[in-house]
């Protein structure tokens, strides 16, 4: 069974045409593959809203209330100790830790955040069936139509590709 | 030394804020100082951390096992022994027991009290009924506990060179008995040290009569005999002076350390203090000496002079007290009136290293000012009465008259004069038996050494200075095969009775016959002395002037002084006393050539450089070490260094004894000094450097707190909240004015608290453990400087910066306000060291402690942790004993009454600058103290709070001398 | 600098994207071991079993091997602790500060750089541990449950030391590893070996490149970026604040965090050039790393010396002017006491070697500017020993006043760890593109 209709292109600006093209023509389920990120590619393709910041905020949050909680719980609750005649709670001291702790917790929550939403790591894919697809990660740029997109229909699609001018049209298998 | 002198004493002359000093290296930024800085290199670095660093840890760690299995905890004795029943701490079972008991030093007894767990003697306090403890102890009492568990101790008899037994030498006693009797005892000769121990002159005498021709002769190297002769000189009888400090309010010294190295040195050092107090009458010192002694350290006003000279100045101030025409010399003049003006209430102390004639000059002083019977009171010395000298014993081995000789203690082969050849006397006698501690320098020339019981394993008696008698009682049995002079005495009488209990018995009986001994005994036990037993006073009338001793040539003067922390050399092998760092220099595990700063100029000489001193055709070589205040042509060696036996002593420093005469034990003229081209590495635990900014020791004089006064310096606000102590708030206040920089506080803090010794190596690289120090200032001109000496042990501060900076929560503060350190979770960052301002921080570098050897398990303190390598340590106001009397206060409901909890320093401190208690307690002495004028805290202005303060030092000096 | 459009070529014109890629990738998947890279490695290795050498002899006797003493209880250890921390920054700054900046000269450098950090502060981790008196317990500086409910003291230093580390290393980590991502793919589609593809396509996740990754990608690579810029100055404010916290007279002062974050920059710089210049010549990446990178490296690391005399000018001043004696005795000491050589070679090294960097043609000569960086480098880490020690050597109590005398063991451990980063900057070079591919392909594709 077919997962979508990929085309090659030489360059960024083509693949960007593309795309504009095909959603004109009223593609919806396609995805660009590239070696380096291309401004404007994902709003042509209007991508979904992109959740990282706010996984990275939470995670900081989180992080320095665990910080400071921490400090405070095992300083002047659950082991209070007179520690040079400072106060238990010697919230000065406890600042550092508390950056320390939620920059680390944002990071990790960024990092895993992404990983997830972007389904990695995913070891296959369809795409990389595609023909030379090895060089989209060096200088080729992919546009594949997926197989479940409504408008998809193998004849008309790949006709429709092939017009944009690309180095190949092919068939993915999924 | 490349550095100008002058240029220093122009510095001095004109430096205004930081007027202190500690060593001269400091004092110029000169080349010189940069050189004696890269000399400060190699006794420091190691590039490769010498493997002789461990070697020599090793050796102190003193693992061996040949002491496997020793009998580290044999019970108390079968005998019966009373313990003191007016004990300090209140005994219940299962808490220490304390028996009172008695040290002898040079034959003269200090009582004392030994602290037993479970029988074994951990720890040494004074005996406060004891007229020459008063409670207090010295150095080398504190130590005698690590002597009593020293694994090097002689641990069986050896007859040439063979391990033998006590059996072999009884049957060669037989023979020997044999010989006597035919002879009368002709050939038989008697040597011991100084004693006045009823029981051995009993048993000397019982001798003598029954060997008609056998002679007693005795041998001490500390050598009073001038005292003696002085008196005779003066008064025509041989009579001791005994000195009433309190009654002094002026006091002239020549040449003498009266408060330190008299057998009745505890008793005047806390009366003088007693009588220093601005508060009361204060007493004024003046001393004149060649060495910088701890006398003088305390004087108001010190003259550097050489010892030869005293007697000449002396009979300058004797002729200007009778003739009454003004001085020349201004400053004879100004304590010449200073003394006129209190007649009856001043005092001149003769050193013992004087001559006859000089002590016979201080007499005639003080019988013009009035001061007999006053201010100095005189007895016949303690007997026995003096027998033939020394040196006509070895004339007799010599001529081979001699054929049994008995040496009980002493060790002559190392420490008689070289000129009467003893050893070579020595291997003229046919049959010598050495009873010692050691197998030393002396046994290993006698056909027999017999290992010789501690003082606190056996039976014995001896007279305090005074003459009052005490028994001593031991703590523990023997733990090898020791015995002790009275039972090796009764062997060789062949008498029946031989355990050192009924001799001593025996001796009492006689002296109290009656029913009613078995009470006396007690209580003679429970005390520690003999009630009534102190000598007569003596009221002896002058006869005539004496003449003023002709001028001494001038030149170099070798002075010879038994050495602060080893004494005469018996403390040789004690680890404790060898890195106890000397009062003056803080040098430690060495003597010196101690010269004064102009001399070491006039021959190039700096700290280290290693110089040749002759006197005649003897010479010896040591290192040089600069002693600001001494006296310009006077070289002080201290005695007792270069043994050649026992793994702690061993090649330690230099002999001095090679330059000994027997004419002239103290003071020779003629010294010449040669300097080599050889430097040898000198360990002291306080380098140079000047005060940085603030009078870290506050000295004020007497006239200026009565014109001013002084107001006790305030702690300054503070961002943290106050924390409330509500229970016991303990502290600590330090005299300074009190203090005479003894250090007995600082072993006994390491006898109490299992302080570890590092070794020489370990010292030079700044890694000693001592909990408690005492930091040694100068002040003023550099030829004859103020000395101020300051103690610092842990300081406790209520905002302890070691606490805030520390990881791990390994040091803390308890509710009572204690700086507490948890060893087992401490890791060892070392960040609370760097953090304490006053560096009262240990660490454990290495693993210091011993674990290995059995002997010194039992001498450890059970209520104290022995550390472990890689954890910080500290003073900890002996909380082992906070805690037993808490432990008290709960099980009787008693509060703790002031003065009940004494830190170990405290109890020993002779002059009671030490004192600890609770804040909390508005009666306590600590908190009337820290209420006064004096007190202040050090470094205050960092807010750190301390709970050990001072009290500033007040000088009185003689307005006539100081221009204000 | 110059705005992004009228920006000349970061670097030579003349690449493909192609070109550019292989030449990056090919370092690494094809190009055979050199003589260079194989003494480099040995010298290393031998250095790194000292190390292990010193760490046993450690381990068995105590820190007692080490110079340390009573006053001075922090020697080496602390020193090159901090000094290696330091270097470690100037990676983190390049990759992430100056992409914040978007100065697409970074993108030659920042991935090596960023290797740097990682070693740079594992070589650093390691001395907090080894210093203490009982290593096997460092783990109780960790807050972890325990039936005695002890916790460590949140108060001290040394714990915001572990969590400050800690949070640098893992996000170092982070960062290093995300920008890694595309370039793994692009090697497991480059390599010719079977087990290459297999190890690059593990690490690669399955990256493949999709426009919707890619718009995550660059939010959060951008949000990380923004993350390790304060992270960084936090870090060496607070290992700054190991000194400032103390009531030691020279250590004692509030100018330290600036100060040290500065000093650590500078000495990073150092590090990177040191780094850069021999790889740029041995794999003859002049195309990529060209002189322009150099030179903005060479002014970079001149505007950081200058903050660093800066900073010396104003702790001397107010040390001076702060009128309080201890503080004035302390700084007296350090320019005329013992230690002083230690003070006037770090203004030689810091303050003045630096300037030649004015000169244009200095900055353009590699030659030039590898010595200037050694110096560089060499100047910061005595600075590091002098405030260690010659603060502690002489405080408050002139009776404890002592010295420091390093033992071999203290220098065996620092060209130890020097050993270990080599070491593994050496492995580096061979395994993992020392210059981010994808963002090389996108300079070309932009035509810088």
């Amino acid at each position: 069974m077919s997962y979508g209709m990929m085309a090659a292109f030489q360059t960024p600006e083509e693949l960007l045409a593309a795309v504009r093209a095909a959603r004109t023509e009223g593609y919806r389920d396609m995805d660009a593959y590239t070696p380096f990120p291309i401004e404007g590619l994902a709003d042509a393709l209007e991508a979904g809203p992109n959740r990282v910041p706010l996984i990275v905020l939470l995670g900081g949050i989180a992080g320095a209330l665990v910080g400071y909680g921490l400090q405070y719980y095992a300083m002047a609750l659950n082991y209070p100790l007179n520690v040079g005649g400072r106060p238990l709670n010697s919230w000065p001291a406890f600042i550092p830790i508390t950056f320390e702790l939620s920059v680390l917790t944002a990071a990790i929550a960024g990092v895993v955040g992404m990983l997830a939403l972007n389904g990695l790591p995913r070891p296959y894919h369809p795409a990389f069936n595609a023909p030379c697809f090895n060089l989209a990660t060096l200088d080729r740029f992919f546009l594949c139509i997926e197989a479940r997109d409504p408008a998809f229909s193998a004849e008309a699609t790949r006709r429709f590709l092939e017009a944009l001018n690309p180095t190949e049209v092919s068939d993915v298998e999924g | 030394m490349t550095m100008s002198w002058d240029a220093i004493r122009n510095r001095l002359s004109d430096v205004q804020g930081a007027r202190y000093w500690q060593s001269l290296e400091e004092l110029c930024d000169e080349p010189g100082f940069q050189e004696l800085v890269a000399r400060e290199f190699p006794a420091h670095a190691a590039f490769w951390e010498s493997p002789l660093t461990r070697r020599r840890f090793l050796q102190l760690m003193g693992a061996s096992l040949a002491l496997a299995g020793l009998t580290a905890c044999s019970l108390r004795t079968a005998e019966k022994l009373v313990p003191y029943v007016r004990d300090p701490e209140g005994v219940t079972p299962g808490k220490p027991q304390f028996f009172a008991s008695a040290m002898v030093r040079d034959g003269h007894a200090t009582g004392l009290l030994f602290e037993s767990h479970l029988g074994r003697p951990t720890k040494i306090e004074g005996n406060p009924d004891h007229p020459m403890s008063l409670g207090a102890t010295d150095a080398f009492m504190q130590a005698a506990v690590l002597d009593l568990w020293d694994p090097d101790r002689s641990q069986t008899v050896v007859t040439r060179g063979r391990v033998s037994t006590w059996e072999a030498f009884e049957s060669e006693l037989l023979r020997q008995r044999q010989q006597w009797q035919a002879a009368q005892g002709s050939g038989l000769r008697l040597l011991t040290e100084e004693t006045t121990s009823p029981t051995l002159v009993r048993q000397v005498e019982a001798l003598l009569r029954q060997y008609p021709r056998a002679r007693w002769y005795r041998h001490d190297p500390v050598d009073r005999s001038a005292l003696l002769a002085g008196a005779e000189e003066a008064f025509g009888q041989a009579l001791v002076p005994h000195y009433r400090f309190d009654r002094a309010d002026v006091v002239l010294t020549l040449d003498s350390d009266v408060l330190a190295d008299e057998p009745a040195s505890l008793r005047y050092a806390r009366e003088f203090a007693a009588r220093r107090r601005p508060e009361g009458p204060m007493n004024r010192l003046y001393a004149v000496e060649a060495a910088a002694t701890l006398t003088g350290a305390m004087a108001d006003h010190r003259r550097p002079m050489r010892s030869l000279d005293v007697g000449v100045w002396a009979g300058k101030l004797l002729a200007r007290l009778q003739d009454g025409l003004p001085a020349a010399d201004p400053w004879l003049e100004a304590v010449a009136r200073d003394l006129l003006a209190h007649p009856g209430r001043s005092l001149v102390v003769v050193g013992y290293s004087q001559p006859a004639l000089v002590h016979a000059i201080g007499h005639a002083l003080n019988a013009r000012l009035g001061n007999l019977g006053q201010t100095v009171t005189f007895t016949a010395p303690a007997p026995p009465p003096a027998t033939a000298p020394f040196a006509d014993l070895v004339a007799e081995m010599h001529r081979g008259e001699v054929q049994s000789l008995f040496i009980l203690g002493a060790n002559p082969v190392w420490t008689a004069a070289p000129e009467l050849a003893f050893d070579a006397a020595l291997r003229r006698v046919p049959f010598s038996a050495h009873l010692g501690l050691y197998q030393d320098e002396t046994s290993a020339l006698c056909t027999w050494h017999l290992p010789e019981a501690h003082f606190l394993e056996a039976w014995s008696d001896a007279r305090a200075y005074d003459g009052t008698a005490s028994i001593l009682q031991p703590g523990i049995a023997p733990l090898y095969e020791g015995r002790s002079t009275h039972e090796v005495l009764a062997m060789a009488l062949g008498s029946p009775t031989r355990s050192g209990l009924e001799l001593v018995r025996e001796t009492w009986r006689g002296a109290h016959p009656g029913t009613d001994f078995e009470a006396f005994w007690t209580g003679a036990l429970e005390k520690g002395l003999v009630p009534g037993t102190s000598l007569p006073p003596v009221v002896p009338t002058p006869r005539g002037t004496p003449v003023a001793p002709p001028q001494a040539p001038a030149g170099l003067e070798l002075v010879l002084r038994p050495d602060p922390t080893i004494w005469d050399g018996r403390f040789a092998n004690n680890a404790w006393l060898q890195e106890l760092p000397k009062p003056l220099s803080k040098l430690t595990w060495d003597n010196a050539a101690l010269m004064s700063p102009v001399a070491a100029e006039r021959l190039g000489l700096s700290n280290g450089d290693v110089v040749e001193l002759r006197v005649g055709e003897r010479s010896i070589t040591a290192p040089v070490w600069i002693a600001p205040g001494q006296a310009d042509d006077s070289v002080v060696l201290t005695l007792g260094y270069g043994r050649k036996v026992g793994r702690v002593a061993h090649g330690q420093g230099s002999n001095a004894y090679v330059l000994r005469s027997a004419g002239a034990p103290w003071i020779q003229p003629g010294l010449v000094l040669r300097k080599t081209d050889r430097t040898y590495p000198l360990a002291t635990t306080q380098r140079h450097h000047r005060m940085a900014g603030e009078p870290l020791v506050q000295v004020s004089t007497l006239q200026a707190i009565a014109a001013t006064g002084s107001m006790p310096t305030e702690a300054p606000p503070s961002l943290y909240p106050e924390v409330a102590y509500p229970g016991h708030k303990w502290a600590m206040a330090i005299d300074l004015n009190a203090c005479t920089g003894c250090s007995a506080c600082v072993v006994a803090c390491q006898a109490e608290n299992n302080i570890p010794v590092v070794g020489k190596e370990q010292v030079m690289r700044e890694r000693e453990m001592h909990w408690l120090r005492i930091d040694r200032y100068y002040e003023g001109p550099l030829d004859a400087p103020r000395t101020y000496f300051q103690p610092v042990p842990c300081m406790h501060c209520e905002n302890a910066p070691c606490e805030v900076v520390c990881p791990t929560a390994a040091t803390v503060h308890d509710d009572e306000g204690l700086n507490a350190m948890v060893y087992n979770r401490c890791v060892g960052t070392r960040y609370c060291s760097n953090n304490c301002p006053y560096k009262v921080r240990r660490f454990n570098f290495f693993q210091f402690s011993d674990w290995t050897t059995e002997s010194l398990k039992g001498m450890r303190n059970p209520e104290v942790t022995v550390r472990s390598r890689g954890v910080m340590e500290k003073c900890t106001y002996c909380v082992q004993r906070i805690q037993a009397a808490k432990g008290d206060e709960a099980a009787t409901g008693r509060p703790i009454r002031d003065g009940e909890v004494r830190t170990a320093c405290q109890a020993a401190c002779p002059t009671r600058a030490i004192v600890f208690g609770d804040l909390n307690d508005p009666a306590s002495e600590v908190a009337a103290l820290k209420a006064g004028p004096r007190h202040y805290a050090l470094l205050g202005d960092l807010d750190t709070r301390p709970r050990t303060t001072y009290l500033s030092r007040v000088r009185n000096p003689n307005p006539a001398l100081e221009e204000a | 600098m110059a705005a992004r459009d009228s920006e000349p070529p970061v670097i030579r014109p003349g690449y493909t994207i192609a070109s550019a890629a292989r030449e990056i990738g090919d370092l690494v998947l094809r190009r055979p071991i050199g003589w260079p890279w194989l003494m480099g490695m040995l010298l290393s290795a031998g250095l790194l079993t000292l190390l292990a050498v010193a760490v046993v002899v450690l381990l068995v006797r105590g820190v007692g091997i080490w110079g340390i003493d009573i006053p001075v209880a922090w020697g080496f250890a602390i020193a090159n602790f901090v000094w290696w921390i330091g270097i470690g920054h100037a990676g983190t700054l390049i990759s992430a500060f100056l992409y914040l900046m978007r100065q697409r000269w970074r993108t030659s450098i920042n991935r090596f750089a960023e290797a740097m950090t990682l070693f740079a502060v594992l070589c650093a981790a390691l001395y907090p541990l080894l210093h203490l008196g009982r290593p096997w317990y460092f783990y109780w500086l960790l807050p972890y449950p325990n039936t005695m409910w002890l916790w460590p003291q949140f108060r001290s230093p040394l714990i915001f030391d572990l969590f400050a580390v800690g949070t640098y290393l893992t996000v170092s980590l982070l960062f290093w590893y995300v920008g890694l991502i595309p370039d793994l793919a692009n090697l497991r589609d480059r390599a010719p070996h079977r087990f290459q593809q297999l190890a690059y396509g593990v690490l690669a996740l399955g990256w493949r490149g999709s426009a919707r990754h890619w718009q995550r990608y660059e939010s959060l690579y951008l949000l990380l970026a923004g993350l390790a810029t304060p992270l960084v100055i936090s870090v060496h404010s607070i290992v700054s604040i190991d000194f400032a916290y103390a009531i030691v007279p020279g250590w004692h002062s509030t100018i330290f965090p600036p100060y040290f974050v500065a000093g650590a920059v500078y000495s990073g710089f150092a590090m990177v050039l040191i780094l850069a210049i021999p790889m740029r010549a041995a794999f003859r990446l002049d195309g990529l790393i060209t002189q322009r990178h150099l030179d903005l490296m060479a002014q970079l690391m001149l505007a950081m010396g200058l903050l660093v005399a800066y900073s010396y000018a104003t702790e001397f001043f107010s040390s001076w002017y702060g009128g309080n004696p201890p503080e004035w005795t302390a700084f007296v000491n350090q320019v005329t006491g013992v230690y002083a050589p230690l003070f006037w070679g770090t203004l030689f090294c810091n303050v003045l070697s630096v300037q030649v960097l004015w000169a244009p043609k200095v900055r353009r000569s590699p030659v030039a500017l590898f010595v200037v960086s050694l110096l560089v480098l060499l100047g910061m880490w005595i600075e590091r020993v002098m405030i260690v020690i010659t603060a502690l050597h002489r405080d408050y109590l002139p009776s404890r006043w002592g010295l420091y005398v390093p033992t071999f063991w203290d220098w065996a451990t620092l060209c130890g760890t020097i050993g270990l980063f080599f070491f593994l900057f050496l492995l580096f070079v061979r395994l993992l593109p020392i210059i981010s591919i994808s963002e090389v392909e996108k300079l070309v594709e932009e035509g810088a």
